[in-house]
């Protein structure tokens, strides 16, 4: 058993996602590969990397899926159009204030930092039992075969403190590099944070927050969708003073416009 | 204790990602010469700091376990892969050698093509000077379609050439799948347009069969046929002409809607614009109340009626209409009314009314005005700038269909309908667009022995007095491009290369010479065919139908075995670049803009950058302009010599920045020897903001003219009038007739009268009428965002996110056949069939299945391990296309092109389905004996960044 903080992180640094912008062009995972392959847990292996089935550590993965409105894909005549919807979910470590991850650790090297609430592993007390990785519901937990070793998101605690680097590079991997900027990282225990701000003028939720974890980081979830399908077509309006049932031609005999 | 603050580099070096055609900027973090972290530049005008899963997965090619090491020379059998390494002197010596018969006795018997590179400003150069005719890069199967149908009608185009007002417009539809160009400049502008909130919010509507990549995050996704897209556009048109929804203030200004074509059936003139002595075309003016110079600033032009032209011209009684007459007559025709083509689309009348209505709301009623005064092309001064907020993208979903030519034209017909060409909220355009329309470039033919070509191999014509055809009208290149079976091929047909070459038709060549183009594999129509043709031999000689093969790369992709020398490239880390806008510019609508790559990595192996092979090839052979008068090399240093000191004309170089001796002039200007010092301390690029008065309206803003002349963009300040109709299409349809000295062989006369209609037109994709009770389905590509062809597969951590591919199909259409989740089937066309895994989905067009792009490998390529998924289960739909249509009555058979352009028509194929029998093995067809590259086998295990943490740790214990 392994003891979270006795009192609840002063700030939780955690990430905001916005699911109505991810393309799921898995530029996230890659850019955190990037990272974290020479970072804090160095490295994420790759297992038969030109081989049939290759699998790697990755911190962060991109999971896509459909979701269905009930009957309407044969809404418009069973041909194409839909009110249906394909999503992209990138799912890393959530960070979560209350996670069984830590506390089934037999050994303390699962923790969460008292300072940011970051979940980390110390890979020196790491027996390689993959406890953790059983009890965490969001499969946020990668075993690295390779050395014996659990590993995971370290929300890039090397990159977000690092004064070597110009304060704007402070942020995660996946946070930077994000091309539609779908991702967003701050400290969601500050109610006035720009993330915090999101996620409560987007609706921000929990992963299953009925497991009770608490997780920090968010995701947003789509925007109603701008002139639904569902609309009923807008009446167009002939702007000509002409009446429409003379030959439309005639309507544009007289028009004065000059080049 | 965690470092939380760990050193990242020791050098810091910025570049530019060649992880795509993108060309992101970007910032390298080294130690000890390896690559720690490559990031986003932050400043640069393309991606502005972020980076793409390609791009960040930089370091993985880099260390690429297929890269090439040495030159290659031949042993064994073509397509064998047997190989002895050699020094570069022989390889130069020996392709001079092959290279310097061709020159001196026929330039054209060498066939030089390259494939998806950055580098044609040079390459084409250097064509042009050794005098072949037969070159064109890889944009003939890939993007032509959309160059053509764009130059011809707006004097630029979509793909990297123009984007959406990102931020103001209200309205964006997007054609097709766009996922692999422009690709962060296209995502920054998606989360920003999706990220508008209130009144400034903006509807994304996605036109695609597949509901996946930018269209998932659609506000609307319209999941037509394949091919149809013209049609949906067309009856939009239908609708908003019926609805007089349209701006005929900019049509009159800014196109040529009033001008008066010439009505008389029969004749040599009938289509043609009736035009002035000197040459100006006419248009009726309302207040004189007949025919006058159309470009003359305040006329007041008809739009409507048929005018009798002055008789001391142009004879007695002949009659002339307006485009905008004949236009609106042609698309209010009832075969456009959105009932008539639900069916054929497959969406209904509905929603086609309703996206017209949708269209118009955001055009008219959300109208922009910018309070930005600018002067016009007459002169005149306006205080403000109109913007009607509908913009549109569209890429390789239109271009690779046997129509896309006439549907890119269709596109922009809606686009100056609407009154939404490079203005706030619409197209605009990115220097050095706009061109004249089209651009007043002609391909150049004369080739002969030790001479360079006229001028270059590529351009525009006009009429068939530009085509490239002998007196029998047979074709002159080897590609048959300005043929009259391609008349407009602007970007060549790489495609056809090969077979034409294997077949001698037109004329047999001697040697083959690409560069970085997959050809016998994923960048190759009837691949299996391909890869014989390349190893065919003459029965009576014993020799290569094709004599000598050539073939430059960095990595030990599919075509390397079928070459007889290799030329061994460099990776886009190891050497200099030059992103010119003399070939495809990195420019932004407000920004003009190029740039460089410098090595940021030290070359541990004996490979060289192609350029500069090219460059000491041409010295070698004595090209002009690559030689002093004393035979010596004019560029020793080799490209990064000739980025800075060639001139293509005075003044203008292959870099636009910090020109002149002191680095003080922009755009134009003498050479600057410290120019590649100012690009490296610029972050490798420069960019040039435009004024603002000369953002919008190019084609008719006197301050852009000014501005543009002052940067060498434009040559004259001369409005560029929109063409909605194309007299150069007209003049083919008039040959057709039997009109002119140059005259179409009998053959084509059907096809030109059909397919050059001068107002955009919509037929269905080639063959597909006959196939549709046996090849029910489309079948089609989609671009993964994370794989750039077929680059990704070698790329340990992006194979990861994807290393083998499936057929997705509609759950009711799998139903209907009887397939589920997970089958195999056979998917067969009329060429042929492959075997592939299924996987079933809702996001799909129902008579759709499609796949991602360029998964499939054949076993052993990219060095990969023979048992890869991607040579096991990944699948190229290559295998079930024809480069050839079937065959005509006389037997002879076109390219399967676009009869317009000879853009390759890869998404007109139709297949049916097949189950696999239960004793089928799970593994796709056709497969290859593996190939066995000359390098040493891959790692089984990839620790890459255990270094630093070691050196870190170390620094640490060091210090304690």
């Amino acid at each position: 058993m392994t003891s979270l903080p006795e009192n609840p992180a002063p700030r939780r640094l955690g990430l905001v996602i916005d699911l109505d912008i991810c393309v799921g062009c898995h530029a996230c995972a890659v850019n955190c590969k990037e990272w974290n392959s020479g970072g804090h847990m160095a490295p994420l292996t790759d297992l038969n990397a030109y081989g049939d089935a290759p699998r790697g550590v990755w911190f962060n993965r991109i999971h896509t899926f459909e979701v269905e409105a009930d009957g309407s894909v044969e809404a418009e005549e069973g041909v194409g159009g839909s009110c249906g919807r394909t999503v992209h979910f990138p799912k890393s470590c959530l960070h979560c204030e209350t996670p069984d991850c830590v506390t089934v650790c037999p050994t303390g090297a699962s923790y969460k930092r008292a300072e940011d609430g970051i979940v980390l592993v110390n890979e020196a007390l790491c027996i390689g039992c993959k406890l953790c990785s059983w009890a965490c519901p969001y499969g946020a937990r990668e075993f690295d075969e390779d050395v014996g070793v659990m590993k995971k998101c370290t929300l890039c605690i090397d990159k977000i403190y690092n004064e070597n680097l110009p304060e704007a590079d402070r942020v995660p991997a996946c946070v930077a590099t994000c091309p539609t900027h779908a991702r967003h990282f701050g400290d969601l225990a500050d109610p006035q944070s720009d993330v915090s701000i999101l996620v409560a003028e987007r609706g921000g939720y929990d992963l299953m927050p009925e497991l009770g974890y608490r997780p920090t980081n968010k995701y947003l979830p789509p925007r109603p969708r701008q002139g639904d399908a569902a609309m009923p077509a807008l009446p167009m309006q002939p702007t000509s003073s002409q009446p429409a049932k003379i030959h439309p031609f005639l309507r544009w005999v007289d028009n004065l416009l000059s080049r | 204790m965690i470092d939380t603050a760990p050193v990242v580099h020791d050098r810091v070096a910025y570049t530019t990602c060649y992880m795509c055609a993108c060309r992101c900027g970007i910032k390298v973090h080294l130690q000890d010469g390896q690559i720690r972290y490559i990031e986003g530049n932050r400043d640069h005008p393309v991606n502005k700091g972020v980076l793409c899963a390609k791009g960040s997965a930089g370091i993985m090619t880099q260390n690429s376990p297929a890269k090439l090491k040495k030159p290659l020379l031949r042993v064994g059998e073509r397509g064998q892969g047997e190989f002895k390494e050699i020094e570069w002197e022989e390889a130069l010596a020996l392709a001079s050698d092959w290279l310097g018969q061709i020159r001196a006795t026929d330039p054209k018997r060498l066939a030089f093509f390259t494939g998806r590179d950055q580098s044609q400003a040079l390459t084409g150069w250097w064509a042009t000077q050794f005098g072949t005719p037969n070159y064109a890069a890889h944009g003939g199967f890939c993007s032509v379609n959309m160059a053509a149908g764009g130059l011809y009608s707006i004097g630029g185009s979509f793909w990297e050439f123009g984007e959406p007002d990102w931020h103001r417009t209200r309205y964006f539809m997007l054609f097709g799948v766009a996922e692999d160009h422009d690709s962060n400049p296209i995502k920054l502008g998606l989360g920003h347009l999706k990220g508008r909130t209130g009144d400034d919010q903006a509807k994304f509507v996605s036109v695609n069969p597949v509901r996946t990549g930018y269209s998932a995050i659609a506000d609307e996704w319209i999941g037509l046929a394949p091919g149809t897209d013209g049609l949906f556009v067309l009856a939009l048109v239908h609708e908003l002409l019926r609805n007089d929804k349209i701006d005929l203030d900019f049509l009159v200004r800014y196109t040529n809607a009033a001008w008066l074509i010439i009505d008389a059936p029969g004749s040599a003139e009938h289509g043609l614009f009736a035009r002035d002595a000197e040459g100006a075309p006419l248009c009726c003016d309302h207040l004189v109340g007949h025919a006058v110079n159309a470009l003359l600033p305040g006329v007041q032009p008809r739009l409507i009626g048929r005018v009798t032209l002055p008789e001391e011209v142009f004879g007695a009684g002949r009659q002339a209409r307006p485009v905008f007459d004949l236009l609106a007559e042609t698309y209010l025709d009832p075969a456009y009314a959105p009932e008539n083509v639900a069916l054929r689309i497959g969406i209904s009348a509905e929603t086609i009314r309703r996206i017209a209505a949708e269209l118009a709301e955001a055009a008219f009623e959300q109208q922009i005005e910018l309070p930005i005064e600018w002067t016009d092309w007459a002169g005149r001064r306006h205080d403000k700038v109109i913007g009607r907020p509908v913009s549109m993208h569209a890429m390789r979903g239109i271009s690779a269909h046997s129509n896309g030519f006439q549907t890119c034209r269709a596109i922009h017909l809606l686009q100056m309908l609407l009154g939404s060409i490079d203005c706030p909220g619409g197209f605009r355009y990115k220097p050095p667009f706009p061109r004249p329309v089209p651009p007043p470039v002609k391909p150049a033919w004369r080739s002969a022995p030790d001479q360079p070509l006229p001028g270059p191999p590529l351009g525009f014509p006009e009429g068939p007095e530009d085509l490239l055809v002998d007196d029998a009208g047979k074709a002159l290149r080897i590609d048959k491009a300005y043929s009259w079976e391609a008349p407009l091929a602007a970007h060549g047909l790489m495609h056809m290369v090969i077979h034409n070459a294997w077949a001698g038709d037109p004329y047999p060549i001697d040697t083959l010479f690409l560069y970085m183009a997959n050809m016998a594999w994923n960048s190759a129509m009837n691949t299996t065919g391909t890869m014989r043709m390349l190893t065919d031999k003459d029965p009576e000689t014993g020799a290569y139908r094709i004599p000598h093969i050539i073939y430059a790369d960095a990595y030990y992709s599919e075509t390397v075995a079928y070459a007889d020398l290799v030329l061994p490239d460099t990776t886009y880390l190891e050497r200099h670049d030059c992103i010119s806008l003399l070939d495809r510019p990195i420019c932004d609508a407000e920004g003009m803009a190029d740039s460089i790559r410098q090595p940021v990595i030290e070359l541990d192996r004996d490979v060289r950058p192609f350029q500069d092979v090219l460059l000491d090839l041409g010295a070698r052979l004595k090209l002009p302009g690559m030689v002093k008068q004393d035979g010596t090399p004019l560029y020793p240093g080799g490209l990064k010599d000739y980025m800075v000191h060639h001139q293509r004309k005075p003044g203008i170089g292959m870099l636009a920045g910090w020109r002149g001796a002191d680095g003080s002039q922009h755009g134009k200007g003498e050479p600057n020897p410290d120019q590649l010092q100012r690009y490296i301390e610029n972050g490798c690029f420069w960019r040039a903001e435009i004024p603002e008065s000369a953002r919008y309206l190019r084609h008719a803003n006197h301050d852009y003219f000014d501005w543009a002349i002052s940067m060498g963009l434009m040559d004259r300040p001369e409005q560029i009038v929109l063409q909605l109709y194309s007299e150069p299409l007209q003049r083919f349809r008039l040959a057709a007739e039997g009109h002119g000295e140059g005259q179409p062989p009998e053959s084509e006369r059907e096809r030109l009268l059909s397919y050059f209609d001068p107002l955009p037109i919509w037929y269905a994709p080639f063959g597909q009428n006959e196939s549709e009770i046996e090849f029910p389905l489309h079948a089609i590509t989609q671009r993964p965002m994370h794989m750039y062809h077929s680059w990704g597969s070698q790329n340990a951590w992006l194979r990861q996110i994807q290393s083998e591919n499936k057929l997705y199909i509609h759950h009711a259409t799998a139903a209907r056949l009887g397939l589920k989740d997970g089958d195999w089937v056979w998917v067969e066309s009329e060429h042929g069939g492959i075997k592939a895994p299924l996987q079933l989905m809702d996001g799909v067009n129902p008579d759709t299945v499609w796949t991602w792009n360029a998964i499939g490998k054949r076993a052993g390529a990219w060095n990969l391990k023979p048992e890869a998924g991607e040579a096991q289960r990944g699948f190229l739909l290559n295998h079930v296309i024809s480069e050839l249509l079937p065959p005509r009555p006389d037997g002879y058979r076109y390219a399967n092109a676009d009869p317009v352009t000879g853009q390759a028509a890869w998404y007109d194929l139709k297949v049916r389905l097949r189950k696999c029998e239960p004793g089928e093995e799970r593994l796709t067809e056709p497969r290859f004996s593996p190939l066995q590259p000359p390098l040493p086998a891959p790692a089984e295990t990839s620790r890459y960044g255990r270094f630093f943490r070691r050196k870190r740790e170390k620094a640490g214990e060091g210090a304690q």
